[in-house]
């Protein structure tokens, strides 16, 4: 008797599977998906050669003048021309590697926080995050200890940017914990205040903020007490972003169910070793990606110094425009300006992300 | 058996006690406060009186003595401050409405295709969203003014769109209706066919409740709506008229002109804000959960009804709070008009007038009331349509 043989299974459909199942899958699965498919690929059609064109394919790189380039693409020598002052604004030109040597401190101090087997790291952060700040200012500064002083006035460019950026997100995250804490409190007295001041600053523009800090400050100090341009910007900063990072602590204050304060409590723990022992960290995990979103919008933030006078990123950018040794050259300035930005908070927002995967315990739902 | 009457406790410190420290606290708080107030106060008296500023809302009745580039209502040089603050007010919220309007079109359109079947449409979403709200909306307020509208020709190379729109350093001009002897007419047909179309639709819904077809009502409402005030207006003639802009000389004449300031404000907050909005309406449409889809179509309800009817409802529920905070925002990010000089509240009045007269606080007090009530206002009205859309539960 003959052993019944299985005919070998047919190949899936051609269609189905591989590329082309790919293709009719995502891209023409019905008519109307058809249409739109061809209508995106028209869109893109439209915008990406012309714009690779004029970046890159046509673009300009070598010469150190306007009459270098063709004027058929981008002129990138005017970007490359003005670099350092981009980065570091008047910053003097003999004194830019205290500059580079803050921002390597910067790199090789935190680098043994993002290792995964470096011992007492809780110890170590802290203490950087002390010692950091007044070593960048002596850095930056000067002014004592043999260093020449560098006015403030002086600063500027990407560095600027980044200095009022890192001050501000240092400065607002303590604060901004303290009112939402402030906000939640038994305290009656205490609550109205951090609710009048988080609702103030969350209700006005920066602008306006940063135009009070220019014409109403000097008569709010007394009488020959001048503050410094960009502390003065600095202060506005920190209170203005400090009310958007309660609100986003006071949510994961809130989503802590009432068991875990009640806990603590019955642990014997205070106030203060509850919040801090706790709460806090609970909550703060929740919020990473609310505080992240917070310091990127700070750092956009950064760019409305413009408008009292310091000269930033953006504005060494748009003064450089102005220049008539390179008249026309906005877009590529600008082009370049948002394509750092970008780089910047792109940077922050996919961080945010990976944090978020790393301290996921798993107690979500 | 022992007793177990404890040791008397010594008393503890009345330092300790809860109550105590609480009020401690908060009258230390309050006195803190009171404090820096008095003390902000008095230096900002004595710096007045030593710069011989005289404080007081009076130089509102002062004459302005200046131009501005767009004002809504009539204005001339000697008009008053009080009325140019009353055009700042009014230029910003024209920026607003224009750009909320836009950005939501524009953001619901990229939030759905975000979640298209269609890959290419996808990919094309994502990338808008990642460019877009990464960039400082400063920084893209400068690029459309600086980079793009300056450069344009002027009035004589105009980029003309079909002989009805222009294009150039100036603006952007484009043709006015005004009213003509067909108007009322026309509106008053409208307004009965409204009327007619209203009550069809209210019919349209009674028999669907009882036969579950609603029939021709629907159709019939909005052919109604559509066919009397054209049939009206080709009867008796067109309710507007046309004033299309003519290049006379060495600039045009005619039509609306949209201030290049204001077309780099809109297109900046525009694409800025619908990035934000496309993500709250993604992430809103995929709150709802898969199993609603799922249950409305084994109802029997079709792809459209299912979106119209079961998801958008819920998904709205999601979308509406973080979208009144993207509307808030790009109201205040319109303050960032000062940096064009477009002429809104905040370059108009905390800007030309504050430096004309020199009333810091009175100015930055008006200006900042404004944005106040207008943020205070809007987080009312979104609070009471969220309780009235609000899940109502056992």
């Amino acid at each position: 008797m003959d052993k019944h043989v299985f005919r070998p299974s047919l190949p899936p459909p051609a269609l189905e599977v591989g590329v082309l199942g790919w293709l009719r899958g995502n891209l023409f699965s019905s008519v109307g998906n058809t249409l739109l498919t061809l209508l995106a690929g028209y869109l893109l059609w439209l915008i990406v050669p012309p714009l690779l064109d004029w970046t890159l394919l046509q673009a300009d790189f070598s010469g150190s003048q306007r009459s270098d380039c063709s004027g058929e693409g981008a002129c990138w020598v005017f970007v490359r021309e003005r670099f350092t002052q981009f980065m570091y604004g008047f910053y003097p030109a003999e004194l830019r590697w205290r500059v580079n040597l803050t921002v390597w401190l910067a790199v090789i101090g935190a680098a043994p926080l993002f290792m995964p087997l470096m011992p007492r790291k809780p110890i170590y952060g802290l203490g950087f995050l002390l010692a950091y700040p007044l070593l960048a200012f002596w850095l930056l500064h000067g002014g004592f200890f043999s260093l020449v002083t560098v006015e403030t006035s002086q600063w500027g460019g990407l560095m600027l940017t980044v200095v009022i950026a890192a001050v501000g997100i240092a400065g607002a995250l303590p604060l901004g914990i303290l009112l939402a804490l402030g906000r939640r409190s038994d305290l009656p007295a205490i609550r109205v205040l951090c609710v009048t001041f988080i609702e103030f600053w969350r209700g006005v523009p920066l602008i306006t903020v940063l135009f009070m800090s220019s014409v109403m400050l000097p008569l709010f100090l007394p009488e020959g007490m001048n503050l410094d341009k960009l502390l003065r910007a600095l202060v506005m900063v920190i209170f203005f972003e400090a009310a958007y990072v309660a609100e986003v602590v006071r949510g994961g204050l809130q989503a802590i169910p009432k068991g875990q304060y009640e806990a603590a409590a019955a642990m014997g723990l205070g106030y203060w070793r509850s919040m801090g022992l706790v709460i806090l960290p609970q909550a703060l995990k929740l919020v990473i990606p609310g505080i992240v979103n917070t310091f990127i919008a700070l750092f956009k933030d950064t760019s409305l110094v413009i408008i009292i006078g310091l000269f930033d990123f953006l504005n060494s950018i748009k003064r450089a425009t102005n220049d008539p040794a390179w008249l026309g050259m906005s877009t590529e300035g600008y082009v370049f300006a948002a394509l750092v930005y970008w780089l910047f908070c792109f940077a922050m927002s996919r961080y945010s992300l990976r944090l978020e995967r790393q301290l996921d315990t798993g107690h979500k739902h | 058996m022992r007793s177990s009457v404890p040791e008397p406790q010594p008393k503890p410190s009345w330092l300790t006690d809860p109550q105590v420290r609480a009020w401690l606290f908060q009258v230390l708080a309050v006195i803190f406060v009171v404090a820096c107030g008095w003390f902000l106060f008095h230096n900002t008296q004595t710096n007045l009186a030593h710069r011989g500023i005289l404080s007081g809302f009076g130089f509102l009745d002062n004459s302005a003595g200046f131009g501005i580039s767009q004002h809504l209502i009539d204005y001339r040089e000697s008009d008053s401050y009080a009325r140019v603050f009353v055009i700042g007010v009014l230029n910003t919220l024209l920026v607003s409405l224009i750009g909320i309007a836009l950005a939501t079109v524009l953001g619901f359109v990229v939030g759905m295709a975000r979640l298209s079947p269609n890959w290419l449409l996808r990919q094309i979403a994502t990338v808008y969203i990642e460019v877009f709200r990464n960039i400082p909306p400063l920084l893209q307020i400068f690029f459309w003014y600086f980079a793009i509208l300056q450069p344009l020709p002027g009035p004589k190379q105009s980029l003309a769109l079909g002989e009805l729109f222009f294009v150039n350093n100036r603006g952007l001009y484009m043709p006015a209706p005004s009213l003509s002897e067909g108007f009322m007419p026309v509106l008053v047909a409208f307004l009965l066919a409204l009327v007619a179309c209203i009550v069809c639709w209210r019919r349209a819904s009674v028999q669907q409740e009882l036969s579950g077809d609603s029939g021709w009502w629907r159709p019939l409402g909005v052919g109604l709506l559509l066919a009397v005030p054209l049939l009206t207006a080709w009867a008796l003639g067109s309710p507007f008229t046309w004033s299309v802009p003519t290049l006379s000389g060495f600039n045009f004449r005619g039509g609306w002109v949209v201030i290049p300031e204001l077309v780099a404000l809109t297109l900046a907050l525009t694409i800025y804000t619908a990035a934000f909005i496309a993500e709250t309406v993604r992430s809103g449409i995929q709150s709802v959960s898969h199993g609603q889809t799922e249950a409305a179509r084994s109802l029997g309800l079709r792809p459209q009804q299912t979106l119209r009817l079961v998801i958008i409802p819920q998904a709205l529920r999601v979308i509406i709070p973080p979208l009144t905070s993207q509307y808030l925002n790009l109201t205040k990010n319109s303050s960032l008009a000062a940096g064009i000089g477009y002429p809104d509240m905040v370059s108009l009045f905390a800007g030309t007038v504050l430096n004309q007269t020199g009333q810091a606080i009175e100015t930055m007090a008006i200006t900042m009331s404004v944005y106040l009530a207008i943020s205070i206002s809007i987080s009312l009205l979104m609070n009471l349509y969220n309780k009235r859309i609000a899940l109502v539960e056992r």
